[in-house]
């Protein structure tokens, strides 16, 4: 691959991977005022109340929960897309809060996404050449035959046909456009990649042949992936850590082999008991959960998890738990220490 | 005998392109009480199964079989009147969507109601205590205020309740559910699971679970119908499908779980795509795809033929269930 972006260096010269950290969150909040109706007042909903995490380079950090646990909310913050309420946000050491819009820009070149549904995410009218080129047009300087050199390129990358360049995204196949979703991320030799959902629209083999680019392309290109995802198999494979969130707070943070093998909030066991298994011995003991996900408009006192955790006391009700180490990881559970 | 008796059931659709066969001669059977379980990827005609059984299939879909009888009675030679008075009644169906498929127009009480008023004659407060009684049987909190409550004030979870009170309201014998967790988070998704199962062991009736969710099937489904491209693949029970699946593309298929693969970096693939309406192999549909596919596999069409506890649509089963996996990659 041509070298001639202005982006820092993919691999250090010496062959190591580089493991430096590329994105640091501390505190992330995004508050949102909705409206409830004409005459009441503002609500608020706290779509993210205080996530921090460091990203390596080189690294996955699975994001996991349900509908409106925050995941897709952390995304369009990290991104850029959205400002955060209050935190703070480092790419390579450099605050984003209070930069100029110039050096907001150069700095989003750093962070790309690739959304879910690559049926909607890949505007029909244009060709895959013009999708690919379409982020140099507006960051770079590049000369048009370059530029499509760089597409044609970036197809190869990703197991497209260079001569397929002219082609209309409803003339590939599901797991084929999030192909070119994903090379279309990786035009700006982006250092981290935002994957909200990137294959839980896909079908289990095409979803497979997804994880393996994704995973390939990591290596390759050193990338640091944020992979937000509700599917605990998929993130068992591809992730390195794993942040678990209930409604807009991470629950349990930590190495993935942590996490897995022994989860310490009882969230997270739910989630790995209600994950259906292919093999029965895999299939951990049948904690079921009780009760819908509350609202994020009018989130219960205390633990936000108590009311459908089978393990809830009357401190949980009343007492907001901190996110505290124990066991090697984070978890937020007054009773951490006693789920075994 | 079987309550669901199917044999070579095609279902073609003419488009513009022509016509496409969406389902291509399969059998199916379900009997009294029977948890059969259809998996596939997209395209591969489950859904389209499930509305040919149902009867539920636009003008442009043409439905073709050698036999289609339910609880005894023919489904293909029966007056669209009967026809309609079975559907709903002793066939019902729970669809994917809960959001799409209740009509947002109306209050959950009366598309419950509904139901009970065409199928059973029922009015007044009888009705009302039935429907009352059905959204308490899915586990829906205070129902009698509930019964008031527009689709748009219920979560998905809970729309999906009310999908199975409506199709349950009858005692159907054969519940068919297509894909009734797709949209539904994961632990509301297994509450859905064990609803469906309690309800199936109650009641007795037996219930066609159709996913593309491997997971699903193995942990709800007694036997499991593998399909591609309009075809039976493979049909065996649950646990020895999974243990040693005997057509090749079962086995490609768990070989992609991300479950089975632990451990390893790369996960095994199925190279290329299932067949379109226009590049239909001339021998086996997934000879293309197949790592073990001979000249005779491209050449010649395999029938369903019966391996130890099933039957699978390939000349050369696996013998050993798990192939060679391609480690080496």
């Amino acid at each position: 691959m041509s070298t001639e972006t202005n982006t820092p260096a993919q691999a250090p010269a010496d062959g190591s991977p580089d493991r430096s950290i590329v994105l640091e969150a501390h505190n992330l909040r995004k508050h949102y005022a909705v409206k409830r109706g004409a005459f009441k007042p503002l609500a608020t909903v706290k779509a993210l109340d205080g996530v921090s995490f460091q990203l390596q380079a080189g690294c996955t950090l699975a994001v996991v929960g349900e509908s409106g646990c925050g995941k897709s909310t952390l995304a369009r913050s990290v991104t850029m897309i959205e400002p955060p309420t209050s935190g703070q946000l480092h790419y390579d050491g450099r605050d984003v809060v209070g930069r100029s819009a110039a050096e907001m820009k150069e700095l989003r070149r750093t962070v790309q996404m690739v959304f879910q549904n690559p049926y909607g995410s890949l505007n029909p009218r244009k060709t895959v050449g013009s999708i690919l080129t379409e982020p140099l047009v507006i960051n770079t300087d590049m000369g048009k035959d370059e530029r499509r050199a760089r597409a044609v390129a970036m197809m190869g990358k990703v197991g497209l046909r260079p001569d397929q360049i002219d082609r209309y995204p409803h003339m590939f196949s599901g797991g084929q456009r999030q192909r070119i979703a994903i090379a279309r991320a990786l035009m700006l030799n982006p250092r981290v990649v935002v994957a909200d959902e990137p294959v839980s629209a896909l079908d289990v083999s095409i979803q497979a042949q997804v994880l393996n680019l994704m995973m390939d392309l990591q290596e390759e290109l050193n990338l640091a992936y944020l992979f937000i995802s509700h599917d605990l198999s998929v993130v068992r494979h591809i992730a390195d850590a794993l942040m678990v969130m209930y409604l807009g707070k991470p629950v349990e943070h930590g190495d993935k082999d942590v996490v897995f093998n022994r989860p310490r909030h009882p969230y997270t066991r739910i989630l790995l008991a209600a994950t259906p298994r292919v093999n029965p011995h895999l299939r951990v003991e049948r904690v079921v959960p009780k009760g819908e996900l509350p609202s994020p408009l009018n989130p219960p006192p205390g633990c936000s998890f108590h009311k459908r955790c089978p393990y809830a006391t009357e401190r949980c009700a009343a007492e907001v738990p901190a996110l505290r180490p124990v066991d090697d990881r984070l978890v937020a559970c007054h009773y951490a220490e006693q789920m075994d | 005998m079987p309550l669901l008796d199917i044999k070579n059931l095609s279902v073609e659709f003419t488009t513009r392109a022509g016509t496409f066969r969406a389902v291509d001669g399969i059998d199916l059977t379900v009997d009294e009480g029977e948890v059969v379980g259809i998996v596939g990827e997209s395209g591969s005609g489950k859904s389209v199964t499930s509305l040919a059984v149902m009867g539920l299939l636009g003008s442009n879909g043409r439905v073709v079989a050698d036999r289609m009888m339910f609880g005894g009675r023919d489904l293909l030679t029966m007056p669209p009147a009967q026809r309609r008075a079975i559907t709903g009644k002793d066939v019902a169906m729970v669809f994917q969507e809960p959001m799409t498929s209740l009509n947002p127009c109306f209050t959950v009480g009366f598309q419950i109601m509904e139901t009970l008023r065409v199928h059973e004659g029922l009015s007044g407060k009888p009705l009302r205590n039935r429907a009352i009684a059905l959204l308490e049987q899915v586990g829906i909190p205070a129902p009698e205020t509930r019964l008031s409550a527009f689709p748009h004030q219920l979560s998905g979870g809970m729309n999906q309740r009310v999908m199975i009170a409506i199709a349950i309201a009858c005692n159907p014998r054969l519940l068919v559910a297509d894909e009734p967790t797709t949209a539904l988070d994961v632990t509301i998704q297994k509450q859905i699971l064990d609803l469906l199962v309690q309800l199936q062991r109650e009641r007795g009736m037996a219930l066609i679970l159709i996913t593309h969710d491997m997971g699903v099937v193995a942990e709800t489904a007694q036997r499991v119908v593998v399909m591609y491209a309009g075809q039976v693949a493979e049909t065996r029970p649950v646990a020895a499908l999974f243990e040693r699946p005997r057509h090749p593309y079962t086995g490609a298929l768990l070989d992609a779980l991300p479950e089975r693969a632990l451990g390893k970096r790369r996960l095994p693939t199925i190279p290329g795509m299932v067949p379109g309406i226009a590049d239909r192999p001339a021998g086996c549909l997934f000879s293309p795809r197949c790592r073990f596919a001979d000249d005779r596999c491209r050449a010649e069409r395999p029938a369903l033929y019966d391996v130890d506890d099933g039957r699978a649509r390939c000349f050369y089963p696996l013998p050993d269930g798990v192939p060679a996996v391609e480690g080496a990659l």
